[in-house]
């Protein structure tokens, strides 16, 4: 970010940053610049992801979803905002007024903030820190804070069972995710986020989540905790709308409301991209070697475009879990972490150890099988994916021989 | 709760400002809140999220459909039986018109029989449904509700063309049904049933054999079979229970002797015997058996009349009569009392959520919160049933 910002001083005033007595104001500026960038690719992001989570949730339910605010609907996270925003901001009588004023933020800057240190491409991150991973963790755990402060002072019961839950329930599944991102550091070397993809290729078999069991195990135990660390199906138990109205924000309401889902489908990039800069080979362009990104601007391109497209893979996942699973008690959500998670994670760990021991990297058995892993791994993925058309076109059928309709409209001609 | 005064003492104990323990909260549970499928109310004292008690308050649906009943004329009292289950109307339909005619001793038709156990039989799918699919509902998985939703329309679809009207039907007449089903009544309804029993199948792979919601159930609030028989637990509650009353097969009304069936039992499917997943899996296997009664009974319909020949103002002589059903929801009873005029002396509605609600409160006790939802859910109230 730096040198990057050193650059283009260079190219625009043609003179050396450093020399230059305007330094620190240019800086400040390019941080507003770039800080500008990320928040409203978070908010367009969260917004979209909404409308899309919709619209999928619709298809999987036989319904249209929302289709009428501008072309397919596309607009209409935009008009939900809208409202929210011409809401009353209500503050309850009895609510602590200055912590439930403030608790948003906490959300807000938490999840936002983790965005800083997130690649979207080859050397595209806004700040390549060099703890990266453990940055992200710690500014994460933030939202934490914002929930329970909003839970506690809204002196509602409902509220502040989501916010216990929430509290039980984030600093339970830290754990795991840390020790899950461990096996990753311990194999790239490295905090930083780009040094991890860095040392990862671009094929599946050079991917960390198929250099050995233990890291396959690794990488579902990461999958699972960032769900439960982002309040998702099963595990969206602080705000779960069945058993406690809506949880930790049953008081808020406007803007303030706002912020909650808005943090949490911006969170689902969060988990999208550190699935794939941990563990799917992040913006890694196959068959294309490190030092020859740099000089064509199309690879450039590519590399963003792979990142995008395995973030939402993984985004698509996330919001199929949702609508699919029932959600998990709170009993069994610590029980899940404490006695699954957090042990196979610590033999992960140890595995993981004695393999980079045993079969390094660039060893015969090791590629071997690295490459025997993707192998079946896609070929366990490519199965799911027919059984599940499989089992669509029946039911298609079926309710087509029934109503005389079509159950299913191709994406360019929905309803 | 028998003792109004002990409901109110209740209140009084669960006041926020005189909590009895210092560990202990008391919790409002309803009657707005959105897993109390309609409007029920339950004081909940907890200790965070484990519950030591959850007395159900009822009485915030009541209609006085009872008393109604003393106003209005046997005929016209057909359309409010339909407003004490909103979910299978058909039930409290047939109840009611099977008193009706014991007390005046009128014959029904063998054809409007045979219809009245399709629709029934039909309106059981339909209820079901709607029991199984909440309980994934409020357990937090969306898609299965809205599957069986899917479903649901094509029973709402065949009940329209028969009687034009979704969900109060208002069908049943007394001597009879309203109107014959269309000629392409039949092939509809067979189609349905070919097209829906491998949904079963699929349902059960989406979300009754899905662990989680397995876990969430099973050994979840069991019911044993004395409790079961004790607090006056009927139909699906109780058979979950182990023990095999089904009206249609104990007393066999209407035509149910003619076909051939199977009471399903909760034997522990997964967990304990007459826990919630019992109760859930019951009804599941509970719709297969309604397919094939209705098959058999398409099959076997006789031609002929559709209603008996009665007065449009009926008089009843002196006399009392209890006359039940089996419904989706259990043993539904109508207790009527005539005086010679054309209107019930005295009519009493007996309904199966009333008595679910009744085991509550012993149910409830130690479970978690969440827990309380999947009671509620598998004992599958209806407020309005509840209450009249």
């Amino acid at each position: 970010m730096k040198a990057f910002a050193d650059k283009l001083f260079l190219n625009i005033f043609h003179i050396q940053a450093a020399d230059s007595p305007y330094l620190a104001l240019w800086y400040v500026l390019m941080m507003f610049l770039v800080s500008f960038i990320l928040l409203n690719f978070a908010a367009l992001f969260a917004g979209i992801a909404s409308y899309v989570e919709r619209r999928i949730a619709a298809r999987m339910q036989n319904r249209i979803g929302p289709n009428l605010v501008g072309p397919q609907g596309i607009l209409q996270w935009l008009a939900d905002g809208l409202k929210m925003f011409l809401k009353e901001d209500l503050v309850p009588q009895t609510a602590d007024k200055f912590i439930f004023r403030l608790a948003p933020y906490f959300v807000f800057a938490g999840l936002f903030g983790a965005f800083v240190a997130l690649p979207f491409g080859y050397g595209i991150v806004a700040a390549d820190l060099n703890v990266g991973i453990y940055y992200i963790l710690a500014i994460t755990s933030l939202v934490v804070v914002g929930i329970i402060s909003g839970g506690w002072s809204s002196n509602s019961k409902w509220a502040l069972f989501g916010a216990l839950r929430s509290a039980a329930q984030i600093i339970s599944y830290e754990i795991p995710t840390g020790l899950s991102l461990m096996l990753v550091v311990m194999l790239a070397g490295s905090l930083s986020t780009q040094s991890i993809i860095e040392s990862q290729g671009g094929w599946p078999w050079e991917w960390f989540v198929f250099h050995s069991p233990f890291t396959l195990a690794g990488f579902f135990i990461f999958f699972i905790s960032s769900l439960a660390e982002g309040n998702r199906v099963p595990f969206d138990l602080p705000e779960a709308e069945s058993e406690l109205v809506s949880g930790f924000n049953t008081e808020y309401s406007g803007l303030r409301f706002l912020i909650y889902p808005m943090a949490e489908w911006a969170n689902l990039w969060v988990v999208g991209a550190m699935v794939t800069l941990t563990y799917l080979g992040g913006w890694q362009i196959p068959g294309v070697r490190l030092e020859t990104i740099p000089s064509s601007v199309l690879l450039f391109l590519i590399s963003i475009t792979i990142f995008f497209i395995k973030t939402l893979a993984v985004v698509f996942i996330v919001i199929q879990l949702r609508w699919t699973l029932p959600r998990v008690r709170v009993d069994q959500m610590t029980l899940i972490c404490w006695t699954y998670l957090v042990p196979i994670a610590l033999i992960c760990l140890i595995g993981t150890m004695i393999w980079m021991l045993a079969f390094p990297w660039k060893s015969v058995f090791g590629t071997a099988i690295r490459i025997l892993m993707s192998t079946v791994g896609g070929s366990v993925m490519i199965w799911c994916m027919l059984r599940a058309r499989h089992n669509y076109v029946i039911d298609k059928d079926r309710f087509e021989k029934l109503k005389g309709i079509p159950a299913w409209y191709p994406p360019w001609k929905l309803p | 709760m028998k003792n109004p005064a002990k409901v109110n003492e209740a209140i009084r104990h669960l006041k926020p400002q005189a909590a009895p323990f210092e560990e202990e909260m008391s919790l409002n549970f309803g009657p707005q809140h959105p897993s109390t499928h309609g409007v029920l109310n339950f004081l909940v004292v907890t200790d965070g999220e484990v519950m030591h008690q959850a007395l159900p308050n009822i009485g915030y649906l009541h209609r006085g459909i009872e008393k109604l009943a003393e106003m209005t004329p046997y005929s016209g009292f057909m359309p409010y039986t339909d407003r004490v289950d909103y979910l299978a109307a058909m039930f409290a339909n047939q109840v009611f018109a099977m008193a009706v005619e014991s007390l005046a001793e009128i014959e029904v038709p063998k054809r409007a029989e045979y219809l009245r156990v399709i629709v029934c039989e039909l309106n059981r799918i339909a209820s079901h449904f709607i029991a199984t699919g909440a309980l994934a509902l409020d357990l937090g998985a969306v898609t299965p509700f809205v599957q069986w939703l899917r479903e649901r329309e094509f029973i709402n679809d065949i009940m329209e063309a028969l009687c034009g009207a979704r969900l109060t039907y208002n069908y049943m007449r007394i001597g009879g049904v309203s109107v014959d089903m269309p000629g392409d009544l039949p092939d509809k309804i067979l189609r349905f049933l070919d097209h829906f029993e491998p949904i079963i199948d699929e349902y059960n792979r989406l979300i009754s054999n899905n662990e989680i919601f397995v876990k969430r159930l099973a050994d979840v609030a069991v019911i044993s079979p004395i409790d079961a028989v004790n607090f006056g637990l009927v139909g699906p509650n109780l058979r979950a229970s182990g023990i095999g009353i089904d009206l249609r097969k104990t007393l066999g009304y209407s035509v149910y002797p003619d076909f051939d069936f199977e009471v399903p039992l909760g034997k522990g499917f997964r967990g304990a015997l007459g826990d919630a997943y019992d109760r859930y899996m019951v009804r599941i296997l509970e719709m297969t058996q309604s397919c094939r009664i209705i098959r058999q009974a398409l099959e076997k319909i006789p031609g002929g009349e559709y209603r008996a020949n009665v007065k449009k103002k009926l008089k009843v002589e002196e006399n009392e009569v209890y006359s039940r059903v089996e419904s989706a929801r259990g043993e539904m009873g109508v207790y009527l009392i005539s005086d010679g005029t054309d209107r019930p002396y005295r009519l009493k509605i007996k309904t199966g959520s009333f008595t679910a609600m009744s085991i509550v409160e012993k149910a409830s006790q130690g479970l978690m919160v969440a827990d309380l939802i999947a009671l509620i859910g598998s004992l599958d109230v209806v407020a309005p049933e509840v209450d009249r």
